[in-house]
């Protein structure tokens, strides 16, 4: 296999350890005065679109930074609990940039380019750096220096956290440089407003047309470059840990303009989320994956068991993953995690009413600190409701918000009876594939932080998106983008009355028209209902060559459904959140036909992506590495038509080997 | 039909920013209690695009109670009759059977209605702009562990920085004040050491910034912190009313 | 602008007027309060018409006093204007349903601070007014050097320069004070039903006002820390709150029952 001649990487030579340093020494530098004349577009507001604006500003650049939300505040990287992971090395434990490196790679199933992983781990520490001094309030320890946990199984301490907020603090953070550049003139921000194409001239990207959700008024932006940060699209499955408003219309847009879409089929799906509850559900939350440090895992021993948990006597319950994974047990991956306890409900030995869950029990952790403090006090002869009282204070004080969240969820008290828990959709690792410098197939349109797909291979580690976006957006994207902009500095402003911006306004708004005047009769939700369920049931967790070919019958007749009998309500010239729906889900329904695609070709089962034709005797993944260890890059063709290109992976730092967490 | 509620709703409806508002009741059947406030919304709006009206806008996003989007003012109390939770996380079981819940939105001059529910709260935005940040240019920052923060001071500038910025303290507030808010923000960088050289400039800018929006005083009547869905404290204003005056009468300005 | 008309005309700055303005009254409250508790003296108001001489001429009192007055009216403008502004703030349209999460009396200085400005002017037009400028007779007082037994009559002798005359008679061994009769004003004025009803007002007001007031005025200056609050939550209420009106209203309770006996 080779890779495709579409494909340049622009991977600069010489050691791993080397690329980047010697590549940002020489990457080509726009000077001061240049600089003020050369305006950047950025898409989304998250950790890395903040981090990009704020920072090309600071440099000089005229940047319009654009989101949907009424605040750049609100992006969802705001939602992250658990940490942001920094090869610091700061516990004296043995960690290193190499480290954090390897163990991103073998994570992520050896489906991600050696390279920008590493660029990754090496700018870590100077990520926490950066967010210290813009004033994130990190955990410390009582020498008032930072406090590190270890997160998702790895062997060192690494994470650095903010409570169970780390996103939401990491994000005001970068949010706060970002109206910092605000209020001195350098950004211009656009809220509420949503990116709806790309507008190529030249075959370059040269700006965009974004419809002012409050008016509804159609805008021409022009730009030098565009950068698009607009996160994961999680929310084809209808029902993810994404918020309401995450959505590919961005990513897909630049995509049918000619950006390549990489590896589209890896998906993330959580292991510890509040079970879905009814057919009225409209998100799920997940649950900090730290829980799985002190809970324990079972389902009943019995199919259909009925009985309330406390009345299943401790040798009828079944703890699969000890059971399975021995050397890990409750602490495998996620992927490894979610898959057991679908087996497990698929199997008939779910819990709840809707049967479509697994009990995450504290017991066991409530009687092991309650003696512990029955031994720390000094009380003799304490009874057992004593011991599990004690315990229970423990567990309130290491886990008490999280408690507190499943308990207002769901109306159960978890210090009661066991919590119920089941996967979610959580990231998706792919996105729009882009060379080193995260340039995407189209030059002067960029990707960053999960809308693009480089970093986290086929599974994504605990505690690395976070890094990954304020990675893109501080330290990669203001160098990289030299290179680019440096054969643009004589390029003048072009004006939006180009007829290429013309002809895109206009067919943005022949879509408009068109989604208003079909008056059907079924809503924008009620399609992305249809699409959600398709894409949970046959592309989901585990996939199959059959189901796949179903699913792509399914979501093309959907498509043929949506675009006939589709009800939108209001106008196009108001606020209309109905419009904003039924223009995200018509992208959702094109985008869930190129994933089953791409999960169709990758006949293997490598991450998140399991095919059940792939896999061992004992139900394991069972990777290919002779025929699949590429990044598939998807070029859209027209109306449910694609071709592949294949960048080859190579490993020349890491040695490939099985992933075991027996 | 999934659970046996049936509620009657009054929704404040306001098409657009230029024109008057009214309140309209709605009748609602077959809620259930394990839905959460705004799913009970999703209900009530694909009822009216049955019956071809148009549904309710209000705001929302994560739905996890962190971004700070949703906004309702239900039955007199911002985020409704539960203490520290936001509207996303409200749900059916705190409601009976038979029940009329007012739904109103935040009201204040400082965040004009958009659409029914829907507000601007742009405000909030150019207060953070004023002053809301530590000037720190990427690359500039040196080792994160060479400036120790005490525990203790770390710790009540998280409790600060968990402020979602959903302007429940303004809806709150008899005189529609961004005290809460603001002073979140000010604590927060106040009490890091990395805060300390603009705090002066900070506090004034930042105050000057939300009394030009058109925010109200502070009366000390603390329905902001009882309402907040983070449980900011009034400690917060204290500090800020300090570091306000320290600034007003300690600099050269 | 400069850097004082910048701070007071924020909203902080006007706050900061508030508070210390407010905490000035309050503590001019216990000298005030302090001093009508001569009231209660049975020397037939020698000690209270002594000290109402006392406060209305030494020097030091009388500029603070003037201090006072501006502040009175300081402290009333400007919480009328912050309550003007706080009203605006709200926006055009008011909520349906309002279910305050906070204390009655905090979200109702404005009216009971009206109130308590409505209640100065009638207190000060009835005694402030009448003893500066009104026709107070004048009472002579004799009190015993050796057993300090008092005796009082109506002053009918010749015209006082100022409020007080004040010598000893060496033949009846006593001390003569003719003073301006604050206390008999007092005593006529308290046994109108009506003005004592409105006394009773005014000083309900004032213990929600103060039971609020007090307090915030230390939130204001920035003075909220949990050592010390405590201390200052119980000084507002018991001694502000509860003690200073209760002590105030007291008074025209007092001479009203008086009066019925009379």
């Amino acid at each position: 296999m080779a890779t495709s001649p579409k494909l340049d990487a622009k991977i600069p030579d010489g050691p791993l350890e080397s690329k980047w340093t010697k590549y940002r020494s020489t990457v080509p530098l726009v000077n001061p005065a240049n600089k003020r004349n050369i305006e950047v577009i950025i898409i989304g507001t998250g950790l890395a679109g903040a981090s990009a604006a704020s920072t090309l500003a600071e440099l000089g650049y005229k940047v319009k930074a654009f989101c949907f939300q009424d605040s750049a505040r609100r992006a969802h990287s705001i939602a992250a609990q658990g940490g942001i992971n920094a090869a610091k090395n700061y516990q004296n434990d043995g960690d290193s940039v190499y480290r954090l490196f390897y163990d991103t790679i073998k994570g992520g199933d050896y489906r991600a380019r050696e390279a920008n992983v590493y660029r990754l781990a090496e700018v870590s520490g100077n990520i926490i750096d950066q967010c210290v001094a813009a004033g994130v309030p990190f955990a410390r320890e009582y020498g008032g220096l930072l406090s590190n946990r270890s997160f998702g199984g790895t062997q060192v301490q690494r994470t650095f956290y903010a409570a169970g907020q780390t996103g939401q603090q990491l994000l005001l953070g970068a949010y706060s440089g970002l109206q910092r550049q605000v209020g001195a003139g350098t950004v211009e921000m656009y809220t509420r407003h949503e990116m709806l194409d790309i507008v190529m001239i030249d075959d370059k990207c040269r700006g965009i047309i974004a419809r002012n959700l409050v008016t509804g008024e159609l805008e021409r932006h022009f730009g030098h470059a565009v950068l698009l940060c607009t996160g994961g699209y999680g929310n084809v499955f209808y029902l993810s840990t994404n918020a309401m408003g995450s959505n590919v219309t961005a990513a897909w847009k630049a995509h049918r303009k000619g950006a390549f879409f990489g590896n589209p089929c890896f998906t993330q799906i959580h292991p510890t989320c509040i079970p879905v509850s009814g057919d009225h559900q409209s998100k799920l939350t997940l649950m900090s994956e730290s829980l799985r440090n002190d809970g324990r895992i079972w389902v009943p021993k019995k199919q259909n068991d009925n009985r309330p948990a406390d009345q299943i006597p401790e040798d009828e319950r079944d703890y699969y993953l000890e059971r399975r994974y021995p050397a890990f047990g409750n602490l495998v991956p996620r992927d490894i995690a979610s898959r057991a306890a679908k087996e497990r409900c698929d199997a008939g030995y779910g819990v709840g009413t809707s049967k479509m869950a697994v009990y995450l029990d504290y017991y066991a952790a409530y009687e092991r600190y309650g003696k512990g403090e029955v031994n720390k006090r000094g009380i003799h002869n304490a009874s057992h409701d004593q011991i599990l009282e004690l315990g229970k204070a423990v567990v309130k004080e290491k886990y008490g918000n999280l408690f507190d969240m499943y308990k207002q969820i769901t109306g159960e008290d978890p210090y009661v009876v066991p919590m119920r828990i089941y996967p979610a959709v959580h990231y998706t690792m792919g996105g729009l594939w882009v060379d080193y410098n995260l340039m995407t197939t189209v030059p002067g349109l960029y990707a960053l932080g999960e809308a693009n797909f480089s970093d986290h291979g086929a599974n994504r580690l605990g505690a690395s998106a976070l890094m990954q976006g304020l990675a893109d957006g501080y330290f990669v994207i203001p160098y990289t983008i030299g290179a680019y902009l440096a054969n643009e500095i004589r390029t003048k402003a072009i004006s939006t009355d180009h007829p290429a911006f013309v002809q895109a306004e206009k067919e943005v708004k022949d879509r408009i028209t068109k989604l208003l005047t079909i008056k059907g009769t079924k809503s924008p939700e009620a399609y992305h209902k249809e699409l959600g369920k398709i894409m949970w049931d046959k592309c989901g967790m585990a996939r199959n060559e059959q189901g796949l070919k179903e699913a792509i019958q399914e979501i093309r007749a959907l498509k043929k459904e949506f675009w006939s009998n589709v009800k939108v309500m209001g106008d196009a010239d108001e606020f209309n959140p109905e419009l904003d729906k039924a223009n995200r889900v018509a992208d959702f329904i094109e985008l869930g036909e190129l994933m089953c695609l791409d999960a169709l070709d990758r006949n293997e089962s490598c991450g998140g992506h399991f095919r059940e034709e792939y896999q061992t005797e004992e139900g394991e993944a069972k990777r290919d590495d002779e025929g699949y260890m590429y990044v598939s890059a998807w070029e859209y063709q027209g109306e449910s038509a694609w071709e592949l290109h294949r960048e080859e992976l190579n490993y020349e730092n890491i040695k490939i080997a099985q992933r075991s967490y027996k | 039909m999934e659970g046996n509620m049936n509620l009657t709703l009054q929704v404040w409806r306001q098409k657009n920013s230029r024109t008057e508002g009214r309140m309209e009741s709605y009748k609602l059947s077959g809620i259930s209690e394990d839905m959460s406030f705004l799913e009970m919304f999703d209900v009530l709006n694909e009822q009216l695009i049955v019956e071809g009206k148009e549904p309710v806008a209000f705001d929302h996003d994560c739905r996890e109670g962190i971004c700070g989007a949703c906004s309702m003012y239900i039955n007199g109390r911002p985020h409704g009759p539960l203490q520290g939770v936001t509207t996303c996380q409200l749900h059916m079981r705190s409601f009976k059977d038979g029940d009329t819940i007012v739904v109103e939105p935040w009201r204040a001059q400082a965040f004009p209605v958009i659409k029914d529910l829907v507000t601007d709260r742009g405000s909030f935005d150019r207060i953070i702009s004023a002053g809301g940040f530590i000037s720190v240019n990427t690359g500039n920052a040196q080792d994160a562990n060479s400036i120790p923060v005490p525990k203790e001071n770390a710790d009540a500038s998280f409790m600060a920085a968990a402020c979602i910025g959903c302007g429940a303290c303004v809806a709150a507030c008899k005189n529609a004040s961004a005290m809460l808010f603001t002073s979140a923000k000010i604590s927060q960088l106040a009490l890091l050491p990395q805060g300390q050289a603009e705090s002066a400039a900070r506090a004034k800018k930042m105050i000057a910034q939300m009394d030009e929006e058109g925010f109200g005083a502070c009366t000390n009547t603390g329905a902001c912190a009882a309402e907040c869905p983070k449980g900011i404290s009034m400690e917060n204003i204290a500090r800020m009313n300090r570091e306000y005056f320290a600034a007003e009468m300690g600099t050269k300005e | 602008m400069s850097w004082v008309t910048q701070t007071f005309s924020s909203t902080l700055g006007r706050k900061l007027i508030m508070s210390l303005t407010g905490l000035f009254l309050s503590v001019f409250l216990i000298v005030h309060v302090s001093g009508n508790f001569q009231l209660f003296h049975s020397d037939e108001g020698l000690g209270f018409n002594k000290y109402a001489v006392f406060m209305t001429t030494f020097p030091p009192i009388k500029v603070v006093s003037y201090g006072l007055y501006a502040f009175i009216l300081l402290h009333a403008i400007d919480g009328l204007l912050l309550a003007a502004k706080n009203r605006k703030a709200r926006g055009p349209q008011r909520y349906v349903v309002v279910r305050n999460q906070s204390s009655w009396a905090s979200r109702n200085m404005a009216i009971l601070g009206t109130v308590l400005l409505l209640y100065i002017v009638v207190h000060m037009h009835d005694f402030w007014w009448q003893y500066k400028f009104g026709e107070v007779p004048y009472r002579q007082y004799e009190q015993s050097l050796a057993t300090g037994t008092v005796t009082s009559s109506a002053y009918n002798g010749p015209a006082i320069q100022g409020k007080m005359e004040e010598f000893v008679r060496e033949d009846t061994q006593t001390r003569v004070t003719i003073v301006k009769d604050l206390y008999a004003e007092t005593k006529a004025a308290f046994a109108n039903p009506l003005l004592v009803a409105f006394y009773l007002l005014g000083m309900w007001a004032l213990a929600y006002h103060l039971v609020h007031g007090f307090q915030s005025a230390f939130q204001t200056l920035g003075w909220n820390h949990p050592k010390y609050n405590p201390l200052i939550r119980f000084v507002g209420v018991w001694v502000f709150g509860i003690g200073i009106p209760l002590a105030f209203a007291a008074m025209p309770v007092y001479f009203y029952i008086k009066s019925l006996g009379a």
